[in-house]
């Protein structure tokens, strides 16, 4: 291992993966290592052996007739791709998407009221759906069509709104929204996990919304995509990209220290007794401290951020309410039962090739707030009715101390309790910024001419 | 190529090259699917996959090749690779007897990873090393055995065992001249038996001089069954084969907005 790098990427999750491939495109020479002999890292995607091994050290039990091993591939964080948003675009314009087949998620559902309805996402949907009365309908119609005819450069459709000024508050009060309308916009359309959106700007809730409505049209049933095999596919199918365009891969080496030298610049990592030489290493927090005792003289690279809990539930039904859906989305908002962060519930089933045939998996997922989290989590599993088995971690979620630029150490984030990649990408611009020193253009492949 | 008399199906097959760093797998392909050899060819880069078609009798098979892009290196190849391929070929090096060990292992890791119904192919290349063993197997040409892949088709399981038993015309041709030559380190018999022994088709060939490139790629396009068939081992996890014709059809997504633009041409 005499040769030296540009950049050593430490962790195969996916940030780690888009961010190998992308260098390894644009040229620089990547060494990209894991210290599990498989892909993904956080992001991989398990079958039971190594599920069961990983939550309770035996073997899947056999009284509960889960089928075949090999037929499984469950996620450990649970999300979804939007199907208009930045990762597709990603996929689209790396060309990785030949490595790789997508389906839509068959629904997306809201809680109110102590119980779950699909999500409008068109003023034709509002119209229709059960989550408001009729003068409510009307007034959520009037700012579906706001939104739908709000032309940046056209001051007569803001109505006398400035978006980049006045809060979401504002906004709502406009069309005279009510608190639970309120809540489905801003938790189960623009996705934020919690209230603070709505005292600021609105131009970010906004443009939250229209990415949930132009990803709900896009193929529609619902706003995601997700693909065959599970998210565990994602991280391998950037991995090929990067070794294609000549990045290194081992997998299955520890790491025994990332090393600096004395002006505290980064020099390269040792693993397995050998050093490897390299200008600058990317990794996951994991790699950098994470959840370790600080070694006395240590430097603090990482700091925890929060908490997410994360169930993951075995089902052999559909969840109740969602029409038999082989998959779908389900939102808690906070204020329907009392918290401060939204409750997620994921599901998919054999219909995405992650489970064997007539068995769910259904993640439930949220922001620790309380010392006793399996509480926390009770409304939602009561949506799923009877649970076969369930897995539930509490992971802490890091994020790093300084961008990296000093001392050519770049250290990305955990992923977050999102119910999508957005976070992810927005991680990826971030430290290919950090990096780089210049923004990241996504450059469409050029693609070979059919003969 | 496309003489289209009449309505001729294409099957497209996902096909995997595995071997050793070196041995020639991507020389082996690009003889396939340009004709072309290049003495020097650095380590895989920028290729996602090729692509080319195979004429038999009464159908095309389309093969998608997949190259390692040198993830074997370090055995870091993901599952993904070996995710839906229906034919791999498994490469070693005739003048290297170690990389028949690590065929022998990538075979042991394509049972244990791979859909079990995976046509298998083990190609011991560089054949024209051993001087005038490569003029004897390329003779008989002639594209002979496409006759029926149809019957082939309806076997299944055993398909790989029964063309393998009688190989290919270049396996008779040149047994005894491996005394001839001191290069060689594996013996046509030694990997011969090992091929019959785990059910896998085999050959000798050469990217460089294109001996048995051919008919490698045209025995495998035999031995793959004509439909994606119903049958319980393949229908299972193997849903959304990437043929335009998936089953099911539902809800399946194609993002991007050209697609299918892949390279290559037709033989």
């Amino acid at each position: 291992m005499d040769e030296e790098y540009d950049v050593i990427v430490l962790g195969t999750g996916l940030t780690e993966c888009i961010l190998s491939g992308l260098l390894s495109v644009d040229g620089q020479k990547v060494l990209h290592m894991d210290r599990n002999d498989y892909y993904g890292g956080d992001s991989a995607s398990l079958n039971l052996t190594q599920l069961y091994q990983k939550f309770r050290q035996t073997g899947p039990s056999e009284n509960l007739n889960l089928g075949r091993d090999r037929d499984y591939a469950v996620d450990l964080i649970p999300k979804f791709i939007l199907s208009s948003g930045e990762l597709t675009r990603m996929l689209v314009h790396t060309d990785v998407t030949r490595y790789l087949e997508f389906k839509v998620i068959a629904g997306s559902y809201v809680y109110r009221d102590g119980k779950i309805s699909k999500v409008p996402s068109t003023e034709m949907e509002a119209v229709r759906s059960p989550l408001m009365g009729l003068f409510e309908k009307r007034r959520a119609k009037n700012f579906f069509q706001y939104l739908q005819n709000w032309k940046e450069e056209d001051p007569a459709t803001h109505q006398g709104l400035d978006i980049n000024k006045c809060s979401m508050k504002d906004v709502y009060t406009k069309f005279g929204l009510e608190a639970g309308t309120q809540d489905f916009i801003g938790h189960a359309m623009a996705l934020w996990l919690d209230d603070d959106y709505i005292t600021k700007p609105a131009r970010a809730t906004v443009d939250r919304i229209i990415l949930y409505t132009q990803s709900m049209a896009r193929y529609g049933k619902s706003p995601y995509i997700y693909p065959l095999y599970g998210l565990g596919e994602l991280p391998q199918a950037f991995a090929r990209l990067s070794a294609i365009y000549g990045g290194t891969y081992m997998l299955d080496k520890k790491i025994e220290s990332v090393n600096v030298g004395e002006d505290g610049k980064f020099t390269g990592v040792t693993s397995a007794g050998e050093t490897v030489k390299a200008k600058k290493v990317i990794g996951d927090p994991s790699y950098f401290g994470a959840g370790q005792d600080l070694e006395s003289g240590g430097k603090v690279r990482v700091i925890e951020t929060g908490k997410v809990i994360r169930a993951i539930c075995l089902l052999k039904h559909p969840i109740p309410g969602t029409d038999e859906a082989d998959s779908c989305q389900i939102i808690i908002p906070q204020n329907q039962v009392g918290r401060k962060n939204d409750i997620y519930i994921a599901a998919v089933s054999s219909a995405h090739n992650v489970a064997a045939q007539n068995v769910w998996i259904a993640i439930v997922s949220t922001i620790v707030e309380t010392s006793v989290p399996e509480r926390e989590i009770l409304p939602a599993l009561q949506l799923l009715g009877n649970v076969l088995d369930k897995f539930v971690s509490i992971t802490p979620l890091y994020s790093p101390t300084s961008p990296g630029t000093a001392d050519n150490i770049y250290i990305t984030k955990s992923y977050d309790a999102t119910s999508h990649f957005e976070t992810v990408v927005e991680d990826v611009f971030d430290v290919w910024q950090r990096v780089k020193g210049e923004k990241l253009v996504l450059k469409k492949r050029e693609v070979e001419v059919e003969a | 190529m496309s003489n289209e008399d009449g309505p001729v199906k294409a099957t497209q097959v996902k096909l995997v090259l595995l071997g050793e760093a070196a041995v020639g797998k991507s020389s082996l392909v690009m003889r396939f699917c340009s004709n072309d050899f290049n003495e020097n060819t650095s380590p895989t880069i920028g290729a996602a996959f090729l692509t080319q078609k195979c004429r038999l009798e009464n159908r095309i098979v389309k093969f998608e090749i997949w190259d390692t892009a040198g993830q074997e290196r370090f055995h870091s190849l993901a599952p993904m690779y070996y995710r839906n391929a229906a034919a791999a070929v498994v490469v070693y090096d005739i003048t290297k007897a170690s990389s028949l060990e690590k065929a022998k292992a990538w075979v042991k890791e394509l049972q244990r990873q791979a859909n079990p119904n995976i046509v298998i192919a083990l190609v011991g290349n560089k054949l024209d090393l051993v001087s005038d063993e490569s003029g004897a197997s390329v003779a008989p040409k002639s594209k002979p055995a496409a006759e029926e892949p149809a019957n082939e088709a309806e076997e299944s399981e055993t398909d790989a065992e029964d063309d393998a038993t009688p190989p290919p015309p270049a396996t008779t041709a040149a047994a005894g001249d491996d005394s001839s030559d001191s290069l060689r380190q594996v013996s046509k018999e030694e990997a011969d038996e090992y091929a019959k022994e785990a059910k896998l088709l085999f050959f000798e060939a050469s990217a460089k001089t294109g001996a048995n490139v051919s008919e490698l790629f045209t025995e495998i396009a035999k031995n793959i069954p004509d439909e994606t068939p119903t049958k319980p081992a393949a229908a299972q996890g193997q849903a959304g084969r990437r043929n335009g014709a998936r089953q099911g059809a539902d809800s399946g997504v194609d993002l991007g907005e050209r697609q299918q633009g892949k390279k290559g041409g037709c033989c």
